[in-house]
């Protein structure tokens, strides 16, 4: 499944996408963001996948600098130490 | 078979009975400050339609943003997954679903088991809620559930609004007020922007037919009739479209119990 | 030379008038339904302060939400150019400047030229903003002035969930039906508040020194809990809702010098 965590408000659309499918739970994004913006957990299906940690995502434009603004600079962020390159961001 | 959903949202409470495949009975409740109040009135209230009590409930399952404050739920699984079977099951042909509560808006895509393929949801902003038409109702002093009906009675013509943020909208509407416009073509402005941020929410999930709502937003025909447009399918509405999440957690119970009989 | 800024903003207009590069006189007004009026009125209260007439004036330069109308003949800057000149009058060390207004906020950082590096606006969304302080305001039935000093006696810290102006005034109706006290709801709100516009000055970045203007800036529990947030010391100067439009004022001397 692909599962598309944030929200969109007057100032633009801050999503971080995330397929489930992909993902092996393998917690590499969860180590290298920041901003402790991942988790694993189990799924409705009992699979562990990555997540954005629920009490962050309200907040994920002010938590997350976004992958396009700052990450994607970076040598090492959340896309690139994907293996199964299952998260996307849409800013 | 007789299994319990239990659906606790921020503004109303659900609870829903359902024996094989037919639901007896359900309860649709506003919330207490005390969630523990909440719950017990939910599934009381249905338990009692049905004639039952809690112990004939082979499994329950809870969900919504309450879903784990439920004591007696033996299984707790998310609104979005809820949704999707919830929705299946009234329209086995549903593909998007889009449900709106008071305080969020989810966009589902789910495959022709009543699995979820693809969910963004949105519940941050008002400007994206059903809490945007309250705010609008409270400023124009109208019934909230006249709204819809209302917005589609253009006067002169449709007011645009063009802030996004309720606050800002609020002033905006205002203005237009004051300056002598007609509530109905400023609620026509709103509904347009509104069904607008809604609709971009339903195509980053991508939509298919059939397209499903359901919460509160499926009873304001001004929403429902601009996503008809925009989406050029026409939106398939359940008797009672508040407690398709409990439904699908009643579910979700039966499908854990006949696995949990297969071991 | 004299030289007069104009910072029309969403709820007040300022106006300042500069000779020489020092500030004569200052006005303020509620911008209402008509900035065009608004600006006529501050500036006509300005000018009866300083002593000065329109034909003593050099240049005027207007700024902020309502610049486009003016009733005088002028010329117009951005919010963040202003804002950033003006902190440069009051601090020569300013590098980052958060400016938090009643419908919007700006962060911008600067060379020692007042040369713009970078800056971030949300003027679109309500929280984080003057506005939702407002709201907060009303629903607790507490002055605007008075809720800053308050919050900082709040005897318990209460985290506010919602990060949308509208939600969280309806979770601080939740708060007051349980009976939590004002001070502390306050605080929780402000801390909301304070950690938005941390989040752009996040983005931006943080250069030291770091100035705070705007209406926001005269809230003691916003800057506390911003400087807690930032971990720097954050300068503000005497009259920070003003300094949009000192800046303007200063930038239309600059503009006449050239000339």
């Amino acid at each position: 499944m692909i599962a598309q965590y944030g929200y969109a408000d007057g100032s633009g659309e801050y999503y971080i996408i995330i397929d489930t499918d992909k993902c092996d739970g393998c917690e590499e994004c969860v180590k290298v963001c920041p901003q402790g913006v991942f988790e694993i957990a189990l799924d409705d299906y009992d699979k562990a996948v990555a997540c954005v940690k629920e009490d962050v995502i309200t907040s994920i434009h002010y938590i997350c600098l976004g992958y396009h603004r700052k990450c994607a600079n970076e040598e090492s962020n959340c896309h690139t130490v994907c293996s199964q390159d299952a998260i996307s961001h849409t800013w | 078979m007789i299994t319990a959903g239990v659906d606790i949202g921020s503004l109303t409470g659900k609870a829903l009975i359902l024996e094989d495949n037919n639901i007896i009975s359900w309860s649709l409740i506003p919330t207490n400050p005390d969630s523990n109040v909440t719950v017990r009135k939910a599934i009381d209230i249905a338990l009692e339609k049905a004639h039952l009590s809690l112990s004939d409930m082979d499994y329950v399952v809870s969900t919504g943003y309450g879903r784990l404050v439920v004591p007696f739920a033996q299984r707790n699984i998310t609104e979005i997954s809820c949704h999707a079977k919830g929705a299946h099951w009234f329209f086995p042909e549903v593909r998007t679903i889009l449900d709106m509560g008071g305080q969020d808006c989810k966009a589902i895509r789910c495959d022709d088991t009543g699995k979820v393929a693809n969910f963004a949801m949105n519940d941050k902003c008002a400007a994206g809620a059903g809490r945007s038409m309250e705010v609008m109702a409270d400023l124009l002093q109208l019934p909230l559930d006249d709204l819809g009906k209302l917005s589609l009675e253009i006067v002169e013509a449709e007011v645009p609004i063009s802030n996004t943020c309720v606050v800002f909208a609020k002033s905006e509407a205002l203005s237009h007020l004051r300056r002598g416009k007609h509530s109905s073509d400023i609620l026509a402005g709103v509904c347009e922007a509104l069904a607008t941020r809604v609709y971009s929410l339903m195509q980053r999930v991508g939509i298919e037919t059939e397209f499903v709502i359901s919460g509160g937003i499926a009873k304001n025909i001004g929403i429902v009739k601009r996503l008809a447009d925009k989406t050029g399918l026409t939106p398939r509405i359940s008797f009672e479209p508040q407690i398709v999440g409990a439904l699908g957690a009643a579910l979700f119970a039966q499908e854990i119990l006949k696995r949990e009989g297969q071991t | 030379m004299v030289t007069i800024g104009v910072d029309i903003g969403s709820l007040t207009t300022k106006v300042v008038i500069v000779r020489d590069s020092k500030v004569m006189a200052h006005e303020l007004v509620l911008t209402g339904e008509s900035s065009y009026q608004a600006a006529a009125r501050a500036v006509q209260g300005a000018m009866s302060l300083a002593g000065v007439d329109t034909k003593d004036v050099a240049k005027f330069v207007s700024t902020g939400v309502g610049k486009g109308e003016t009733p005088y003949a002028g010329e117009q800057a951005t919010d963040v150019l202003c804002a950033v000149r003006g902190a440069l009058f009051y601090y020569p060390s300013a590098r980052t400047i958060i400016d938090m207004g009643a419908e919007s906020v700006r962060v911008a950082r600067c060379g020692a030229n007042g040369r713009v590096l970078d800056f971030g606006t949300n003027d679109k969304c309500a929280s984080g903003t003057g506005t939702f302080l407002d709201t907060i305001a009303k629903a607790l039935e507490i002055k605007v002035e008075d809720l800053g000093p308050l919050s900082l006696q709040a005897k318990e810290d209460i985290i506010i969930t919602a990060t949308c102006a509208v939600f969280a005034e309806s979770e601080v109706v939740g708060l007051i039906a349980r009976g939590k006290d004002k001070a502390s709801i306050l605080g929780g709100i402000i801390k909301s508040i304070a950690s938005r516009v941390y989040g752009l000055t996040n983005r931006v970045g943080i250069n030291k020194d770091v100035v705070f203007i705007g209406g926001g800036a005269k809230n003691i529990g916003i800057s506390k809990s911003l400087e807690d947030l930032i971990k720097q010391e954050l300068l503000i100067p005497p009259d920070p809702q003003i300094v949009g439009a000192v800046g303007a004022a200063l930038i239309a001397q600059e503009r006449s010098q050239v000339e």
